[in-house]
């Protein structure tokens, strides 16, 4: 059975409906995350799984039994704020103490525990400091462990790495990992951050405009995205316009809009003659000067318009014959290189294998 | 211009102000407090002309006669607990108010702390009048009063120059210097503090008592000062609503300047008064900076 259980949720705010008819199932020590842009419904539907914010229809259950006028003290579920919301006027000691007093915890059993807590995140003797003498990481491990001292049954996130600078994000990630791992809560965690969703998560639901447009493992909704949304909003992705000519047992042949024909395999949802598109990943895309004849089916020339350099990686904005742009992404790799491979007016083929691309049925 | 050159333009006009009308009268009064006083009132002179039947240089005559009787500190007692009590009172009435305005719809908020600031805009005294026709006698406050303790077999009860009249007055007339620095703490307060201790599994009556009485502290201190000490000094209510009886430290201080024209014991009671207001401000100021 699962341990989180959300049935035809719908939460409206006005004419506004911010989560429309969410059905998702949670498991136990899951790494589960709602990934989103803003306005999405993701934080309204943790809201509502804290208690915080009552659905207008469906229900929430936890181990079976329904949350429905249940108040946010009496679930045990703990949330980590984006901001913290670690009291200031207690030490770490007695923040982490806060949860288990509540909980009526005996007062000989409060100590161990908060030092078991702070061994979980590291934060041995930290104990007495108050939260505004911790730096943001360090607020960060006193919230995590403050939620998760008395070992509820659910942990919500809330977007808690935003605040932290990357290379401390990094860290925190992987601290994430091994901690849910370790103690096996499972994790709901909310971000807009797609990177930090694929890093952290068992399984990503991505929303948006309230509803779930694809609930998968990390891999599959990086690889194999459902529609346009989703392929867009992960990662880099050129969305190709198409219909399809012929489809011989997924194996197809799509007329790219203002590009021409390309093969594409596993495009098993591509009925001949319906339209669609073709999702293609920058990284997916070779860039040469001259393409060895043999790698590539699906070739065009082109000439460079424009390039980031973001040092492990470049992108460049190659212009197809026919005016179309297409992102290629090409690793720094060769030995000695210290700059690009490729200056804006070169000119440049570009090529795809028939298994690079994902299609998209419309 | 230097800074040191902007400093002092910005922080002088204030240390003027403080030095003429605060620091040199109260050196004033602590010289007269140990003058004697002259013969028609007022002060005797420091310098005498060596008649010897003129009293003249300094004394401590009146700071033994303070000392010497009892009622004297009977009285600062007496105030100091009317002071306190009107504290109390002010910051049991003064805190729910404050966090009720906290609490409604922002658009409402200015409104409901204008509401508090109101009776400002009328002078001091009228008001203080006012309270004199609603403790009255005839009043529909004192029949209705007197009818409900009635019941239980006691009074009538004259409400007017009695303490309960002066301790109303001096709750009333304190109670917006109580809301302001409250409501100013309260509305500081981050809401996601009380989502978080909810979330945690306190219920409201510990979250009141856990986060928010504990981070108000602050407003509660400096509230509980401008209370505590204007009450401590005031001579306007009990003379008004107090009755005979009702006497307090500032009406002995008027009586001693205003009608005995004794000014060197008028000084004594004043300079015992600003210690202990200082002491009071002192105490307040070091549990507000306490962790």
């Amino acid at each position: 059975m699962a341990l989180l259980e959300i049935r035809n949720v719908t939460r409206r705010f006005g004419d506004f409906t911010a989560v429309d008819d969410v059905s998702l199932s949670i498991g136990a020590a899951e790494f589960f995350t709602l990934l989103g842009p803003s306005g999405c419904g993701k934080t309204t539907l943790l809201r509502m799984i804290a208690g915080f914010d009552q659905p207008d229809g469906g229900q929430i259950l936890l181990d079976g039994r329904d949350m429905a006028g249940v108040p946010p003290e009496g679930r045990n579920i703990h949330t980590v704020f984006q901001s913290y919301a670690l009291f200031p006027h207690m030490t770490v000691e007695q923040n982490i103490a806060f949860p288990l007093q509540m909980a009526k915890c005996p007062d000989d059993q409060i100590k161990p525990r908060v030092r078991e807590a702070l061994e979980d995140v590291s934060l041995q003797g930290k104990e007495k400091r108050y939260p505004n003498e911790l730096s943001g990481g360090q607020k960060q491990r006193v919230a995590l462990a403050r939620a998760l001292v008395n070992r509820p049954k659910l942990l919500l996130l809330d977007e808690p790495l935003a605040a932290l600078d990357a290379k401390l994000k990094e860290r925190m990630q992987l601290e994430l990992i091994s901690l849910q791992k370790e103690i096996g809560v499972t994790f709901v965690y909310v971000t807009h951050d797609q990177e930090e969703a694929l890093a952290l998560s068992h399984r990503i639901a991505v929303m948006n405009l309230g509803r779930v447009e694809q609930l998968d493992q990390p891999a599959q909704i990086y690889s194999f995205p459902k529609n346009r949304f989703v392929a867009d909003f992960i990662g880099e992705c050129n969305i190709l316009e198409c219909g399809v000519a012929t489809n011989v047992d997924g194996v197809a042949t799509l007329e790219l809009d203002g590009l021409g024909s390309v093969q594409a395999t596993g495009a098993n949802g591509a009925t001949p003659g319906s339209r669609g598109a073709l999702a293609l990943r920058p990284e997916k895309i070779a860039i040469a000067r001259d393409l060895p004849p043999t790698d590539c089916v699906n070739r065009f020339n082109g000439k460079v318009h424009d390039y980031l350099y973001t040092g492990d990686v470049t992108l460049y904005i190659v212009e197809v014959q026919s005016g179309h742009r297409l992102e290629v992404m090409l690793p720094n790799n060769a030995v000695g290189r210290s700059s690009k491979f490729f200056e804006p007016g070169d000119a440049v083929q570009v090529g795809w294998r028939d298994d690079a691309g994902h299609y998209l049925a419309d | 211009m230097s800074t040191r050159a902007q400093k002092w333009l910005v922080s002088g006009p204030p240390l003027v102000y403080l030095l003429v009308f605060f620091a040199i009268p109260t050196l004033i009064m602590l010289l007269a407090s140990f003058q004697y006083p002259g013969e028609y009132g007022g002060l005797a002179p420091l310098f005498g002309t060596g008649d010897p039947d003129e009293l003249s240089g300094l004394t401590f005559e009146s700071y033994q006669r303070f000392f010497g009787d009892a009622i004297y500190l009977g009285l600062f007692f007496k105030s100091f607990l009317y002071a306190t009590a009107t504290t109390l009172f002010c910051l049991l009435l003064a805190y729910p108010l404050a966090l009720l305005i906290t609490r409604s719809p922002k658009k409402y908020r200015d409104l409901l702390v204008l509401l508090v600031i109101l009776p400002f805009w009328s002078n001091f005294l009228i008001r203080i009048y006012a309270w004199m026709i609603i403790l009255g006698p005839q009043s529909l406050f004192a029949k209705g009063f007197n009818g409900f303790v009635g019941l239980f077999g006691i009074g009538p009860l004259p409400l007017l120059f009695s303490p309960i009249a002066v301790l109303i007055g001096l709750v009333y007339v304190h109670l917006p210097f109580m809301v302001l620095p409250l409501y100013a703490n309260l509305e500081k307060h981050d809401p996601a503090l009380l989502d978080a201790a909810q979330d945690l599994g306190a219920s409201s009556w510990r979250r009141f008592w856990r986060i928010t009485f504990p981070l108000s502290l602050p407003g509660v201190y400096a509230g509980s000062a401008l209370v505590f000490i204007p009450a401590l000094g005031i001579f306007a209510i009990p003379d008004i609503l107090g009755g005979t009886d009702g006497i307090l430290v500032g009406n002995l201080i008027k009586q001693q300047f205003l009608d005995s024209r004794d000014w060197p014991f008028g000084s004594v009671l004043s300079m015992i008064l600003t210690l202990l207001a200082i002491l009071f401000v002192g105490l307040a100021a070091w549990f507000a900076r306490r962790k």
